[in-house]
Protein backbone atom coordinates (compact mmCIF):
# COMPACT_ATOMS: atom_id res chain seq x y z
CA UNK A 1 0.00 0.00 0.00
CA UNK A 2 2.09 2.98 -1.19
CA UNK A 3 1.17 6.16 -2.86
CA UNK A 4 3.22 9.46 -4.32
CA UNK A 5 0.36 11.35 -5.65
CA UNK A 6 -2.90 13.30 -4.03
CA UNK A 7 -4.67 11.59 -6.69
CA UNK A 8 -3.01 7.89 -5.93
CA UNK A 9 -3.97 8.49 -2.39
CA UNK A 10 -7.79 9.17 -3.20
CA UNK A 11 -8.15 6.03 -5.46
CA UNK A 12 -6.94 3.90 -2.51
CA UNK A 13 -9.36 5.70 0.11
CA UNK A 14 -11.98 4.66 -2.65
CA UNK A 15 -10.70 1.65 -3.20
CA UNK A 16 -10.89 0.02 0.36
CA UNK A 17 -13.27 2.53 1.95
CA UNK A 18 -11.10 3.63 4.08
CA UNK A 19 -9.60 6.96 5.62
CA UNK A 20 -6.66 8.48 4.80
CA UNK A 21 -5.37 8.00 8.04
CA UNK A 22 -6.25 4.26 7.73
CA UNK A 23 -4.10 4.22 4.01
CA UNK A 24 -1.22 5.67 6.20
CA UNK A 25 -1.11 3.51 9.02
CA UNK A 26 -1.00 0.62 6.64
CA UNK A 27 1.87 2.31 4.77
CA UNK A 28 3.79 2.65 7.56
CA UNK A 29 3.52 -0.85 8.55
CA UNK A 30 4.75 -1.84 5.01
CA UNK A 31 7.57 0.29 4.95
CA UNK A 32 9.03 0.60 8.40
CA UNK A 33 8.35 -3.28 9.37
CA UNK A 34 6.33 -2.06 12.78
CA UNK A 35 3.26 -2.73 13.76
CA UNK A 36 0.18 -0.66 14.16
CA UNK A 37 0.14 -0.55 18.23
CA UNK A 38 3.95 0.64 18.18
CA UNK A 39 2.88 3.29 15.35
CA UNK A 40 -0.13 4.57 17.49
CA UNK A 41 2.08 4.77 20.43
CA UNK A 42 4.73 6.56 18.79
CA UNK A 43 2.28 8.77 17.18
CA UNK A 44 0.88 9.41 21.29
CA UNK A 45 4.14 10.59 21.66
CA UNK A 46 4.52 13.39 19.38
CA UNK A 47 1.19 14.20 19.88
CA UNK A 48 2.28 14.95 24.06
CA UNK A 49 5.06 16.82 22.91
CA UNK A 50 2.84 19.44 20.91
CA UNK A 51 0.82 19.64 23.89
CA UNK A 52 2.95 20.32 26.26
CA UNK A 53 4.83 22.74 24.14
CA UNK A 54 1.65 24.83 23.56
CA UNK A 55 1.07 24.72 27.91
CA UNK A 56 4.73 25.56 28.10
CA UNK A 57 4.18 28.77 25.86
CA UNK A 58 1.26 30.02 27.50
CA UNK A 59 1.79 29.78 30.80
CA UNK A 60 5.41 29.97 31.66
CA UNK A 61 7.39 33.47 30.50
CA UNK A 62 8.98 32.55 27.35
CA UNK A 63 12.36 34.39 25.89
CA UNK A 64 13.63 33.68 22.44
CA UNK A 65 17.30 32.85 22.67
CA UNK A 66 18.41 36.06 20.60
CA UNK A 67 15.65 37.75 22.75
CA UNK A 68 13.71 39.07 19.69
CA UNK A 69 10.27 37.28 20.37
CA UNK A 70 7.88 36.04 23.64
CA UNK A 71 5.40 36.73 25.43
CA UNK A 72 3.12 37.47 22.73
CA UNK A 73 1.03 34.17 22.40
CA UNK A 74 -0.05 34.71 26.42
CA UNK A 75 -0.93 38.04 24.97
CA UNK A 76 -3.57 36.78 22.95
CA UNK A 77 -4.53 34.50 25.10
CA UNK A 78 -5.39 37.15 28.07
CA UNK A 79 -6.98 39.44 25.89
CA UNK A 80 -9.25 37.32 24.29
CA UNK A 81 -10.72 35.50 28.14
CA UNK A 82 -10.66 39.36 29.18
CA UNK A 83 -12.33 41.34 26.25
CA UNK A 84 -14.58 40.43 23.07
CA UNK A 85 -12.43 38.20 20.61
CA UNK A 86 -12.44 39.20 16.88
CA UNK A 87 -12.17 35.99 15.16
CA UNK A 88 -14.41 34.46 17.96
CA UNK A 89 -12.87 32.07 20.71
CA UNK A 90 -12.17 28.74 18.65
CA UNK A 91 -9.91 31.33 16.18
CA UNK A 92 -8.34 33.14 19.10
CA UNK A 93 -7.28 30.17 20.97
CA UNK A 94 -6.31 28.41 18.28
CA UNK A 95 -3.30 30.99 16.83
CA UNK A 96 -2.21 31.88 20.68
CA UNK A 97 -1.66 28.04 21.05
CA UNK A 98 0.42 27.74 17.45
CA UNK A 99 2.21 31.17 18.87
CA UNK A 100 3.03 29.40 21.64
CA UNK A 101 5.31 26.60 20.31
CA UNK A 102 6.60 28.54 18.06
CA UNK A 103 7.66 30.42 21.01
CA UNK A 104 8.64 27.17 22.74
CA UNK A 105 10.63 26.45 19.70
CA UNK A 106 12.66 29.84 19.81
CA UNK A 107 13.79 29.68 23.52
CA UNK A 108 14.94 25.46 22.88
CA UNK A 109 12.20 23.52 24.60
CA UNK A 110 10.58 20.76 22.93
CA UNK A 111 8.77 20.70 19.85
CA UNK A 112 8.01 18.47 17.12
CA UNK A 113 8.72 19.34 13.47
CA UNK A 114 5.82 19.55 11.93
CA UNK A 115 7.03 19.43 9.02
CA UNK A 116 9.48 22.10 10.16
CA UNK A 117 10.93 23.21 13.45
CA UNK A 118 9.99 26.83 11.76
CA UNK A 119 6.07 25.64 11.22
CA UNK A 120 5.94 23.41 14.65
CA UNK A 121 2.80 25.83 16.01
CA UNK A 122 0.70 25.24 13.61
CA UNK A 123 -0.30 22.13 13.39
CA UNK A 124 -0.57 22.01 17.73
CA UNK A 125 -2.21 25.00 17.78
CA UNK A 126 -5.14 24.19 15.70
CA UNK A 127 -5.46 20.58 16.73
CA UNK A 128 -5.70 20.99 20.26
CA UNK A 129 -8.16 23.56 19.76
CA UNK A 130 -10.40 20.96 17.75
CA UNK A 131 -9.64 18.29 20.28
CA UNK A 132 -11.13 21.32 22.97
CA UNK A 133 -14.18 22.49 21.09
CA UNK A 134 -15.49 19.38 19.49
CA UNK A 135 -14.29 16.98 22.89
CA UNK A 136 -12.04 14.73 20.37
CA UNK A 137 -10.36 11.91 22.30
CA UNK A 138 -6.42 11.75 21.96
CA UNK A 139 -7.06 8.62 19.30
CA UNK A 140 -9.25 10.69 16.90
CA UNK A 141 -6.61 13.56 16.80
CA UNK A 142 -3.59 10.70 16.56
CA UNK A 143 -5.92 9.46 13.11
CA UNK A 144 -5.74 13.17 12.46
CA UNK A 145 -1.96 13.75 12.52
CA UNK A 146 -1.93 10.76 10.71
CA UNK A 147 -4.17 12.13 8.04
CA UNK A 148 -1.97 15.38 8.41
CA UNK A 149 1.30 13.45 7.38
CA UNK A 150 0.19 12.20 4.41
CA UNK A 151 -0.01 15.81 3.13
CA UNK A 152 2.85 16.60 4.24
CA UNK A 153 4.81 13.56 2.84
CA UNK A 154 2.85 14.11 -0.69
CA UNK A 155 4.57 17.63 -0.41
CA UNK A 156 7.62 16.53 0.58
CA UNK A 157 8.28 13.95 -2.75
CA UNK A 158 6.58 15.87 -4.87
CA UNK A 159 8.10 19.26 -3.62
CA UNK A 160 9.53 20.72 -0.45
CA UNK A 161 8.62 21.90 2.85
CA UNK A 162 12.18 23.36 3.26
CA UNK A 163 11.87 27.79 3.45
CA UNK A 164 15.62 27.59 2.09
CA UNK A 165 14.10 25.70 -0.89
CA UNK A 166 10.34 26.93 -1.34
CA UNK A 167 10.10 29.73 1.10
CA UNK A 168 7.79 30.61 3.86
CA UNK A 169 4.60 29.10 1.25
CA UNK A 170 6.65 25.36 1.62
CA UNK A 171 7.51 25.70 5.33
CA UNK A 172 3.94 27.50 7.16
CA UNK A 173 2.60 26.46 3.40
CA UNK A 174 2.87 22.73 4.13
CA UNK A 175 2.00 22.87 7.81
CA UNK A 176 -1.26 24.43 7.21
CA UNK A 177 -2.10 22.17 4.22
CA UNK A 178 -1.45 19.26 6.52
CA UNK A 179 -3.89 21.28 9.69
CA UNK A 180 -6.55 21.23 7.77
CA UNK A 181 -6.42 17.91 5.91
CA UNK A 182 -6.12 16.47 9.20
CA UNK A 183 -9.10 18.59 10.71
CA UNK A 184 -11.57 17.68 8.09
CA UNK A 185 -10.96 14.39 8.79
CA UNK A 186 -11.28 14.54 12.19
CA UNK A 187 -14.86 16.51 11.16
CA UNK A 188 -15.70 13.53 9.55
CA UNK A 189 -14.89 14.61 6.15
CA UNK A 190 -14.50 12.77 3.29
CA UNK A 191 -10.71 12.03 1.58
CA UNK A 192 -11.46 14.20 -1.14
CA UNK A 193 -12.33 17.32 1.11
CA UNK A 194 -9.33 16.90 3.05
CA UNK A 195 -6.91 17.29 -0.36
CA UNK A 196 -9.67 20.09 -1.48
CA UNK A 197 -8.83 21.57 2.04
CA UNK A 198 -4.83 21.27 1.78
CA UNK A 199 -4.95 22.66 -1.83
CA UNK A 200 -6.86 25.90 -0.51
CA UNK A 201 -4.51 26.38 2.03
CA UNK A 202 -1.42 26.19 0.05
CA UNK A 203 -3.53 28.65 -2.63
CA UNK A 204 -4.14 31.20 -0.28
CA UNK A 205 -0.14 32.00 0.74
CA UNK A 206 1.27 31.32 -3.08
CA UNK A 207 4.42 33.13 -2.77
CA UNK A 208 4.95 33.74 0.75
CA UNK A 209 8.94 34.48 1.30
CA UNK A 210 10.96 33.53 3.66
CA UNK A 211 12.84 36.23 5.47
CA UNK A 212 13.64 35.40 9.10
CA UNK A 213 14.87 39.02 10.82
CA UNK A 214 18.65 38.01 11.74
CA UNK A 215 18.38 34.30 9.81
CA UNK A 216 16.83 33.46 12.94
CA UNK A 217 13.59 31.13 13.53
CA UNK A 218 11.53 33.90 15.32
CA UNK A 219 10.31 36.69 13.49
CA UNK A 220 8.44 36.96 11.27
CA UNK A 221 8.14 33.08 11.58
CA UNK A 222 5.87 33.46 15.14
CA UNK A 223 3.17 35.80 13.18
CA UNK A 224 3.23 33.49 10.22
CA UNK A 225 2.41 30.20 12.49
CA UNK A 226 -0.68 32.22 13.59
CA UNK A 227 -1.84 32.91 10.04
CA UNK A 228 -0.80 29.27 9.33
CA UNK A 229 -3.26 28.55 11.94
CA UNK A 230 -6.00 30.80 10.87
CA UNK A 231 -5.59 29.40 6.96
CA UNK A 232 -5.54 25.59 8.44
CA UNK A 233 -9.36 26.14 10.02
CA UNK A 234 -10.39 28.60 6.85
CA UNK A 235 -9.68 26.18 4.59
CA UNK A 236 -11.16 23.44 6.34
CA UNK A 237 -14.52 25.04 7.40
CA UNK A 238 -14.78 25.83 3.49
CA UNK A 239 -13.78 22.43 3.00
CA UNK A 240 -15.96 21.02 4.84
CA UNK A 241 -19.16 22.64 3.58
CA UNK A 242 -18.46 21.20 0.21
CA UNK A 243 -16.25 24.14 -1.59
CA UNK A 244 -13.52 22.79 -4.01
CA UNK A 245 -10.19 23.58 -5.11
CA UNK A 246 -10.84 24.23 -8.66
CA UNK A 247 -6.90 23.47 -9.29
CA UNK A 248 -6.37 19.72 -8.16
CA UNK A 249 -3.88 18.76 -5.07
CA UNK A 250 -1.46 17.82 -7.65
CA UNK A 251 -1.35 20.37 -9.66
CA UNK A 252 -1.18 23.13 -6.74
CA UNK A 253 1.75 21.49 -4.67
CA UNK A 254 3.34 21.65 -8.43
CA UNK A 255 2.73 25.01 -8.38
CA UNK A 256 3.73 25.78 -5.28
CA UNK A 257 7.38 24.56 -6.28
CA UNK A 258 7.08 26.03 -9.20
CA UNK A 259 6.61 29.37 -7.95
CA UNK A 260 9.26 28.51 -4.99
CA UNK A 261 12.11 27.84 -7.68
CA UNK A 262 11.38 31.48 -9.03
CA UNK A 263 12.02 32.88 -5.63
CA UNK A 264 15.54 34.60 -5.57
CA UNK A 265 18.02 33.16 -3.16
CA UNK A 266 17.70 36.37 -0.87
CA UNK A 267 13.82 35.58 -0.34
CA UNK A 268 14.71 31.82 0.46
CA UNK A 269 15.72 31.65 4.03
CA UNK A 270 19.42 33.51 3.64
CA UNK A 271 17.73 36.57 5.51
CA UNK A 272 19.41 38.87 2.88
CA UNK A 273 16.16 40.13 1.73
CA UNK A 274 12.42 41.10 2.84
CA UNK A 275 11.97 41.63 6.20
CA UNK A 276 15.55 40.66 6.86
CA UNK A 277 17.16 43.09 5.18
CA UNK A 278 14.93 46.07 6.22
CA UNK A 279 16.74 48.69 8.56
CA UNK A 280 15.52 47.71 10.97
CA UNK A 281 15.86 44.17 10.06
CA UNK A 282 19.85 44.82 9.84
CA UNK A 283 20.26 47.15 12.91
CA UNK A 284 18.42 43.95 14.77
CA UNK A 285 20.70 41.38 13.52
CA UNK A 286 23.92 43.19 14.64
CA UNK A 287 22.84 43.78 17.70
CA UNK A 288 22.35 40.06 18.19
CA UNK A 289 25.86 39.08 16.73
CA UNK A 290 27.33 41.79 17.81
CA UNK B 1 13.11 8.78 -4.70
CA UNK B 2 12.33 8.38 -0.84
CA UNK B 3 9.30 6.73 0.98
CA UNK B 4 9.10 9.32 4.30
CA UNK B 5 7.85 7.76 7.14
CA UNK B 6 4.99 9.41 9.04
CA UNK B 7 7.51 10.41 11.71
CA UNK B 8 10.34 11.90 9.16
CA UNK B 9 7.36 13.87 8.32
CA UNK B 10 6.06 14.65 11.86
CA UNK B 11 9.45 14.80 13.71
CA UNK B 12 11.95 14.78 14.25
CA UNK B 13 10.91 15.31 18.36
CA UNK B 14 13.24 18.12 18.91
CA UNK B 15 14.56 21.00 20.82
CA UNK B 16 14.00 24.01 18.99
CA UNK B 17 15.07 26.49 17.70
CA UNK B 18 16.29 25.03 14.32
CA UNK B 19 16.62 21.37 12.75
CA UNK B 20 20.11 21.93 11.09
CA UNK B 21 21.16 24.81 13.60
CA UNK B 22 20.38 22.94 16.80
CA UNK B 23 19.41 19.13 16.25
CA UNK B 24 21.61 18.51 13.73
CA UNK B 25 24.32 20.11 16.08
CA UNK B 26 23.42 18.48 18.56
CA UNK B 27 24.05 14.92 16.88
CA UNK B 28 27.61 16.06 15.62
CA UNK B 29 28.44 16.23 19.52
CA UNK B 30 27.12 13.25 20.27
CA UNK B 31 29.15 11.53 17.32
CA UNK B 32 31.78 12.97 19.10
CA UNK B 33 31.29 11.93 22.44
CA UNK B 34 30.80 8.01 21.34
CA UNK B 35 33.97 8.43 19.60
CA UNK B 36 35.42 9.90 22.21
CA UNK B 37 34.16 7.11 24.60
CA UNK B 38 32.37 9.52 26.90
CA UNK B 39 35.90 10.55 28.97
CA UNK B 40 35.87 14.43 27.97
CA UNK B 41 38.47 17.03 29.48
CA UNK B 42 38.72 19.44 26.97
CA UNK B 43 36.64 20.27 23.63
CA UNK B 44 36.77 23.17 20.94
CA UNK B 45 34.74 23.54 18.40
CA UNK B 46 35.45 25.15 14.99
CA UNK B 47 32.84 26.73 13.43
CA UNK B 48 32.62 27.62 10.06
CA UNK B 49 30.21 29.51 7.72
CA UNK B 50 26.33 29.60 8.96
CA UNK B 51 27.49 27.95 11.88
CA UNK B 52 30.01 30.35 12.96
CA UNK B 53 27.87 33.28 11.97
CA UNK B 54 24.58 32.30 14.02
CA UNK B 55 25.36 29.73 16.60
CA UNK B 56 24.82 31.85 19.54
CA UNK B 57 20.90 32.95 18.24
CA UNK B 58 20.07 29.31 17.52
CA UNK B 59 21.89 28.06 20.40
CA UNK B 60 23.98 25.80 18.04
CA UNK B 61 26.59 26.10 20.95
CA UNK B 62 24.54 24.76 23.24
CA UNK B 63 22.82 21.94 21.53
CA UNK B 64 27.31 20.82 20.08
CA UNK B 65 27.69 21.00 24.10
CA UNK B 66 25.01 18.96 24.88
CA UNK B 67 25.52 16.13 22.30
CA UNK B 68 29.65 16.18 23.31
CA UNK B 69 27.72 15.35 27.40
CA UNK B 70 25.73 12.79 25.81
CA UNK B 71 22.37 14.03 25.03
CA UNK B 72 19.85 13.77 22.22
CA UNK B 73 17.97 16.61 19.86
CA UNK B 74 15.27 15.88 21.97
CA UNK B 75 16.67 16.38 25.47
CA UNK B 76 15.38 19.23 27.25
CA UNK B 77 18.75 19.41 29.17
CA UNK B 78 20.63 20.67 25.81
CA UNK B 79 19.57 24.05 27.08
CA UNK B 80 21.56 24.13 30.24
CA UNK B 81 24.27 22.61 28.75
CA UNK B 82 26.58 25.37 29.96
CA UNK B 83 26.19 24.80 33.31
CA UNK B 84 25.99 20.64 33.26
CA UNK B 85 29.36 20.92 31.26
CA UNK B 86 30.99 23.25 34.48
CA UNK B 87 29.54 20.76 36.56
CA UNK B 88 31.20 17.52 35.42
CA UNK B 89 34.40 19.74 34.72
CA UNK B 90 34.58 19.86 31.06
CA UNK B 91 35.53 22.89 29.78
CA UNK B 92 34.92 24.02 26.30
CA UNK B 93 34.94 26.78 23.66
CA UNK B 94 33.59 28.23 20.76
CA UNK B 95 35.79 29.73 17.79
CA UNK B 96 34.51 31.16 14.46
CA UNK B 97 37.09 29.91 11.48
CA UNK B 98 37.00 28.85 7.92
CA UNK B 99 37.28 25.93 6.85
CA UNK B 100 37.77 25.68 3.59
CA UNK B 101 35.57 24.12 0.96
CA UNK B 102 33.10 22.39 3.35
CA UNK B 103 28.98 22.52 3.70
CA UNK B 104 28.01 25.75 5.23
CA UNK B 105 26.84 24.52 8.27
CA UNK B 106 30.33 21.88 9.50
CA UNK B 107 32.25 21.88 12.64
CA UNK B 108 35.54 20.57 13.59
CA UNK B 109 35.41 19.03 17.37
CA UNK B 110 38.56 18.67 18.84
CA UNK B 111 38.34 16.71 21.80
CA UNK B 112 40.97 16.36 24.66
CA UNK B 113 40.47 13.23 26.20
CA UNK B 114 41.33 12.47 30.18
CA UNK B 115 43.58 9.95 29.46
CA UNK B 116 45.50 12.80 27.13
CA UNK B 117 44.89 11.86 24.19
CA UNK B 118 43.39 13.77 20.94
CA UNK B 119 40.26 13.54 19.17
CA UNK B 120 38.82 15.90 15.92
CA UNK B 121 35.80 15.00 13.84
CA UNK B 122 34.97 17.47 10.96
CA UNK B 123 31.15 17.06 10.11
CA UNK B 124 28.27 18.78 8.46
CA UNK B 125 24.36 19.31 9.75
CA UNK B 126 23.03 19.37 6.32
CA UNK B 127 19.58 19.98 6.82
CA UNK B 128 16.16 18.37 8.70
CA UNK B 129 18.66 17.49 11.56
CA UNK B 130 20.58 15.17 9.33
CA UNK B 131 24.06 14.92 9.52
CA UNK B 132 27.33 13.87 7.48
CA UNK B 133 30.86 12.86 9.36
CA UNK B 134 33.80 13.45 6.98
CA UNK B 135 36.83 13.07 9.01
CA UNK B 136 38.15 11.62 11.87
CA UNK B 137 42.18 12.32 13.44
CA UNK B 138 42.88 14.04 9.98
CA UNK B 139 41.74 10.97 7.30
CA UNK B 140 39.03 11.43 5.42
CA UNK B 141 35.94 9.29 4.96
CA UNK B 142 31.91 9.51 5.32
CA UNK B 143 28.94 8.38 7.34
CA UNK B 144 25.24 9.76 8.38
CA UNK B 145 24.56 7.45 11.48
CA UNK B 146 21.17 6.94 9.72
CA UNK B 147 21.73 3.26 10.23
CA UNK B 148 22.98 1.73 13.00
CA UNK B 149 26.34 2.47 12.50
CA UNK B 150 30.23 0.41 13.72
CA UNK B 151 32.98 2.50 13.46
CA UNK B 152 36.33 0.14 13.85
CA UNK B 153 39.97 1.91 13.94
CA UNK B 154 42.31 -0.83 12.81
CA UNK B 155 45.83 -1.62 11.32
CA UNK B 156 45.58 -1.99 7.65
CA UNK B 157 46.79 -5.69 7.16
CA UNK B 158 44.82 -8.95 5.30
CA UNK B 159 41.95 -10.53 6.47
CA UNK B 160 40.88 -7.82 9.31
CA UNK B 161 37.86 -7.30 6.91
CA UNK B 162 36.94 -11.07 6.85
CA UNK B 163 37.35 -11.22 10.77
CA UNK B 164 34.78 -8.23 11.63
CA UNK B 165 32.39 -9.47 9.04
CA UNK B 166 32.46 -13.00 10.46
CA UNK B 167 31.91 -11.54 14.02
CA UNK B 168 28.49 -9.46 12.57
CA UNK B 169 27.40 -12.76 10.44
CA UNK B 170 27.57 -14.64 13.78
CA UNK B 171 25.83 -12.11 15.67
CA UNK B 172 23.24 -12.83 12.48
CA UNK B 173 23.90 -8.85 11.60
CA UNK B 174 23.55 -8.18 8.01
CA UNK B 175 25.92 -5.49 7.34
CA UNK B 176 24.06 -2.63 4.86
CA UNK B 177 26.90 -0.28 3.38
CA UNK B 178 30.88 -1.19 4.11
CA UNK B 179 33.48 1.55 3.47
CA UNK B 180 37.19 0.95 4.29
CA UNK B 181 39.39 3.79 4.62
CA UNK B 182 43.45 4.00 4.94
CA UNK B 183 46.22 6.97 6.08
CA UNK B 184 48.32 4.37 3.96
CA UNK B 185 48.99 0.87 3.28
CA UNK B 186 49.87 -1.16 6.80
CA UNK B 187 48.96 1.73 8.81
CA UNK B 188 46.08 3.04 11.03
CA UNK B 189 42.81 2.80 9.06
CA UNK B 190 38.89 2.63 10.13
CA UNK B 191 36.26 0.69 8.76
CA UNK B 192 32.34 1.85 8.81
CA UNK B 193 29.95 -0.70 8.47
CA UNK B 194 25.87 0.64 8.54
CA UNK B 195 23.93 -2.07 9.60
CA UNK B 196 19.97 -2.93 9.35
CA UNK B 197 20.21 -4.43 13.05
CA UNK B 198 20.92 -2.96 16.38
CA UNK B 199 24.24 -3.95 17.64
CA UNK B 200 24.77 -5.64 21.26
CA UNK B 201 27.88 -4.26 23.43
CA UNK B 202 29.03 -7.73 23.07
CA UNK B 203 29.60 -8.12 19.51
CA UNK B 204 31.63 -4.84 20.05
CA UNK B 205 33.72 -6.45 22.78
CA UNK B 206 34.36 -9.35 20.31
CA UNK B 207 35.73 -7.30 17.64
CA UNK B 208 38.16 -5.06 19.33
CA UNK B 209 39.55 -8.09 20.90
CA UNK B 210 40.14 -9.58 17.61
CA UNK B 211 43.83 -9.03 16.21
CA UNK B 212 44.88 -5.57 14.31
CA UNK B 213 42.14 -3.64 15.91
CA UNK B 214 42.82 -0.89 17.53
CA UNK B 215 39.28 0.19 18.94
CA UNK B 216 35.31 0.04 18.09
CA UNK B 217 32.41 2.75 18.45
CA UNK B 218 28.57 2.46 17.99
CA UNK B 219 27.42 6.15 16.63
CA UNK B 220 23.82 5.48 15.47
CA UNK B 221 21.90 8.66 16.09
CA UNK B 222 18.41 7.05 16.67
CA UNK B 223 18.73 5.58 19.73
Amino acid sequence: MNFTKGYELLKLCQQHNKKISRIMIEREQNIAGVNESEIVSKMKISLDIMKESVEKGLSEDIKSVSGLIGGDAKRVKERSENKESVCGLTMSKAISRAMAALEVNAAMGKIVAAPTAGSCGIIPGTFITMSEVFNFKDDTLIEGLMAASAIGMLISRNATVAGAEGGCQAETGAAAAMAAAGIVEMMGGSPEMSLHAASICIKNILGLVCDPIAGLVEAPCEKRNAIGAANALISAEMALAGVKSIIPFDEVVDTMYRVGKCMPAELRETALGGLAATPTGIRLQQQIFK
Amino acid sequence: MKDYSMFEILGPNMIGPSSSHTAGACRLGKVAYKIAEESIKEVTFLLHGSFGKTYKGHGTDKALLGGILGFDPDDERISSSFEIAKKEGITYSFIEKDLGEVHANTVKIIIKKKDGNTIDILGSSVGGGNIVVTEINGLELEFTGEYTTLIIAHIDKPGIIAKVSAILAEHNINIAFMRVYRHGKGQKAFMIIETDDHIKEEVIEDIKNAENVINGYLVSINN
